[in-house]
């Protein structure tokens, strides 16, 4: 067998391997080109969501009495985008399990969200081992995040290759519902051992990553979005630079050469943080209102809007979306650019022709699972470091958002699992960001609204955004 | 054939009850608890297990003096309604046993209690706050512990007038019982004119990230959460990390070490409400805290004194009535309307007198901060306010009086 594909080998010279290819050329494809479609990706979903938000705050202005929705928007906006870029790409990472698999098999396993949730049990054991041990000093944090990832996915890996080889090798030839149900089952028999084997060993269940310990995961970066704090200041139809004053009770102001008496505004916000009446310093009658002029809390409030929009970004989402980008990039690499990529290609294009072109197909399958199960297993490790505290039953909400990502970006096709992700991400970031203002309304609803939309966009494209790849069956 | 078999049947349970009937004219009196002694909540459960215990064995003497003998029976609820019910039906077919101390948890009381009911049986609780517990106004159903209506509102007021907080966000948890105390604190929040910026539930049980952007852009100073410790502490070590500055406060859903366990250092200053403070607080208790520690080698849990003051109730009921009609074995139902009559009985926690729907007239309120993120000492967490509130049934009756009172509110 193997020396059949040795020497079809040294038949067909693949593309990805040509001597020929440059440089140059191999960086547009494996990292350049990648790397944009990401961006377009997130830039694309960003801005659709960022002007569907302000077309909302058109319609409604003042959902809750006392809400400027556009203003609320605006200072929301970065923190939203952030938030949904980082949890879009765990997605993604799940999402691409799905995808492979089916990929190659025609079959969705269920229990891959299970793969997610032993990667972040692994990597909590992994880094309070760790910590616990006091070795953390010595560790650079990197190597340290770098260990616990790579373990996670190492074993989520493994454990999704031995699943395949007991669970769903001796159905290939059944009906496609049995191992759809055999699926359902593993995911069971997943969660209920790692929950009797962590009680067991540290009779606890919940598992707190030791992040929220070790200062350098901790400490947020500040980053001030000045831009998005100017807004819309509206002195009596003037423009005053940075301040949102939708009102404060002035006995008399003045902006440029007109003079206001008696206005009543109501309560100014800076960067959409409410400051009230008593902290303003009341002007004097025929005083000019510069930033200068106006003192809140006996501070100039110019020294204020220094740090009025500040969004502090968590380090761990920062990783979450560096990891992604890098194993992401990896993934393409290995799919598109290596002889076992082909392979795998292959074999999700006609498993019988595969298998006669020499090529070992249930290898191939096996390696389809390890790759899908370390996806799964270091997004979990990295969802835990972000989130802090993972237990047994922590797969089941990303693993179904993900499996819905995977089906709205085109199941079978893994540009469309990131896509679909990220795109998910940002909606679900956007409506808990949003909805919260609207009376009656709020995040307990996200969910509605997200699967609304994927309802809607399935209507018109029944094979998700990129659609299915369909191509290889005639 | 089939009617002859029925009747035997039936004669063979008359026959069944009777001789368990009369075995209650052996002089003996039964009282009997029922906590979850297994599962997750059994640590709780087998301290009010063991205070009851204590409290029988210390408290029986005078009964026992008038001839008869004191046993008390141990049940495991198991937390589960379905089992605490099949537990009650079978405590009243014992006619010996006289009154129920349990339970934990309001889910299993309020079932369990309506078989208690029926029977004339007594309960009397160290540990259930829902209101519904009460509200039947079961002439059998009692309680020593405060209200969750009435808990939420003493977060509210200590964050107004103590806090000095003028703006809040409040999360609850989506359940009855937290998004229950969420809406009792947002009424006493907004009647204190506080500015509630949002009411919002959340199921998210580990990623509050997306959750957390429209919080901190309207920058609360508190965040109030109902809900349980096993999300709340994630969600304050989560908020912490994402630069949220202002105070985190909850209800006795965060009164566990897997609050701080969970939370770490970001659950420090942590605020919570407690209709039960560490036995530590109270000072007549200090002597229940030796023997106790004495009996068992640990010291007691939560809702152990209240175990403790639950049984002696009931006995001190027992007790009068045995005096009154010359050490005759009394009813269930003149035990239950007995309890009911308790006044001004002195005991470990204070004072308390029941009203006529089995609540305290009067009762405590804790608000509790948490010191440290370290689990381990998570009993050193300090109570920085008590707070005594009337029953509703007690402030209703007040409400009225001074309403029927002439001439006390002007015409206007």
């Amino acid at each position: 067998m193997s020396l059949q594909l040795a020497s079809s080998e040294t038949v067909i010279a693949p593309p990805s391997i040509n001597p020929l290819m440059s440089v140059g050329n191999w960086i547009y494809r494996f990292i350049l080109f990648p790397l944009g479609q990401m961006t377009v990706f997130i830039v694309g979903a960003a801005v659709i969501l960022t002007l569907f938000s302000y077309g909302l705050a058109l319609l409604f202005p003042e959902p809750r009495p006392g809400i400027n929705l556009a203003a609320q928007i605006s200072t929301q906006l970065p923190g939203m985008i952030i938030t949904g870029i980082s949890i879009g790409f765990v997605y993604s990472m799940i999402a691409l399990g799905y995808t492979l698999v089916y990929g190659v098999l025609k079959f969705i396993n269920f229990a891959h969200s299970e793969m997610f949730m032993v990667g972040s049990v692994i990597g909590f054991e992994v880094m309070r081992r760790v910590f616990d041990e006091g070795h953390l000093g010595a560790w650079a944090p990197v190597l340290l995040v770098l260990v616990t990832v790579l373990l996670s996915m190492l074993f989520s890996g493994t454990l999704a290759v031995v699943i395949e080889r007991v669970a769903y090798r001796p159905l290939r030839g059944a009906p496609r519902l049995v191992p759809l149900i055999t699926a359902i089952g593993i995911s069971y028999i997943l969660i209920d051992s790692t929950r009797a084997i962590m009680t067991l060993t540290r009779n606890d269940f919940n598992l707190t990553y030791p992040t929220n310990e070790i200062d350098w995961l901790n400490t947020p970066i500040p980053v001030s979005f000045q831009s998005f704090a100017s807004g819309g200041t509206n002195f009596g139809g003037q423009l005053v630079e940075q301040i949102n004053a939708d009102g404060a009770d002035y006995e008399s102001f003045r902006i440029g050469d007109v003079t206001y008496e008696n206005l009543y505004i109501g309560g100014i916000t800076i960067g959409g943080k409410p400051i009230k009446n008593t902290d303003l310093r009341t002007l004097t009658v025929g005083e000019s209102l510069t930033p200068e002029a106006i003192e809140v809390n006996g501070q100039p409030i110019r020294d204020l809007i220094e740090i009025a929009n500040v969004v502090n970004i968590r380090i761990t989402s920062i990783i979450v979306v560096i990891s992604a980008v890098l194993m992401l990039l990896v993934l393409n690499f290995f799919v598109n650019g290596t002889k076992l990529g082909r392979g795998i290609r292959a074999v999700s294009q006609d498993q019988a022709t595969a298998g006669l072109m020499g090529i070992n197909v249930n290898r191939m399958v096996a390696l389809t699972f390890f790759i899908g199960g370390a996806f799964g297993g270091g997004a979990g490790a990295l969802f835990g470091m972000n989130a802090g505290t993972v237990t047994p039953y922590v797969g089941f909400i990303p693993g179904i958002k993900a499996f819905t990502a995977a089906v709205l970006g085109g199941i079978g096709n893994v540009t469309g699992a990131l896509l679909g992700g990220l795109t998910l991400g940002l909606i679900e970031s956007f409506l808990n960001g949003i909805l919260v203002y609207f009376p009656a309304l709020g995040q307990r609803y996200t969910d509605i609204f997200a699967f609304s939309v994927l309802i809607f966009i399935l209507i018109f494209r029944p094979s998700g955004i990129l659609g299915e790849r369909v191509d290889e069956k005639v | 054939m089939r009617t002859t078999r029925i009747i035997v049947l039936a004669l063979v349970l008359v026959l069944a009850v009777g001789a368990v009937a009369t075995q209650a004219q052996d002089n003996v009196i039964r009282i009997v608890s029922q906590t979850p002694l297994s599962g997750p909540q059994s640590v709780l459960g087998i301290s009010m297990r063991n205070a009851v215990e204590l409290a029988v064995d210390q408290l029986a003497g005078p009964i026992e003096e008038l001839g008869f003998a004191v046993e008390y029976v141990p049940y495991d609820d198991q937390a589960t309604p379905d089992v605490g019910v099949s537990n009650a039906q079978q405590i009243v077919n014992d006619a010996s046993v006289l009154a129920v101390i349990g339970h934990l948890n309001s889910g299993v009381a309020i079932p369990s209690s309506e078989v208690y009911n029926d029977n004339d049986l007594v309960m009397v609780s160290p540990a259930n706050t829902n209101p519904l517990v009460t509200d039947r106004a079961y002439p059998t159903v009692n309680r020593v512990c405060g209200r969750d209506d009435l808990q939420g509102p003493t977060g509210a007021t200590f964050a107004a007038e103590t806090l000095g907080v003028s703006s809040v966000y409040i999360l609850h948890d989506t359940t009855a019982y937290g998004q229950g105390l969420a809406e009792f604190f947002q009424e006493e929040a907004l009647a204190l004119g506080m500015e509630v910026l949002n009411f919002e539930g959340t199921e998210e049980p580990s990623n509050f990230e997306t959750i957390l952007s429209p919080i901190l852009a309207q920058e609360p100073e508190l965040i109030y959460f109902g809900g349980i410790y096993s999300q709340t502490g994630i969600f304050i070590a989560q908020a912490r990390a994402a630069g949220y500055e202002g105070l985190f406060m909850g209800g006795d859903g965060f009164d566990s070490s897997e609050f701080a366990a969970l939370g770490g250092d970001a659950a420090i200053g942590t605020y919570y409400t407690s209709v039960a403070a560490p036995a530590t607080v109270y000072p007549a208790a200090a002597q229940f805290i030796e023997d106790y520690t004495a009996a068992y080698g640990e010291a007691p849990q939560p809702f152990a004194v209240q175990s403790y003051v639950s049984t002696d109730v009931a006995l001190q009921a027992i007790l009068r009535l045995l005096e009154s009609n010359g050490g005759v074995l009394p009813s269930r139902a003149e035990v239950a309307a007995e309890v009911r009559a308790t006044e001004d009985y002195e005991g470990l926690t204070g004072s308390i007198t029941f009203d006529d729907n089995g609540d305290p007239e009067v009762g405590l309120y804790y608000v509790i901060e948490v010191v440290s993120g370290d689990p381990e000492a998570w009993n050193e967490n300090t109570v920085i306010a008590e707070i005594t509130l009337d029953s509703p049934l007690i402030a209703s009756m007040k409400m009225e009086e001074e309403m029927a009172t002439p001439e006390a509110t002007p015409g206007s």
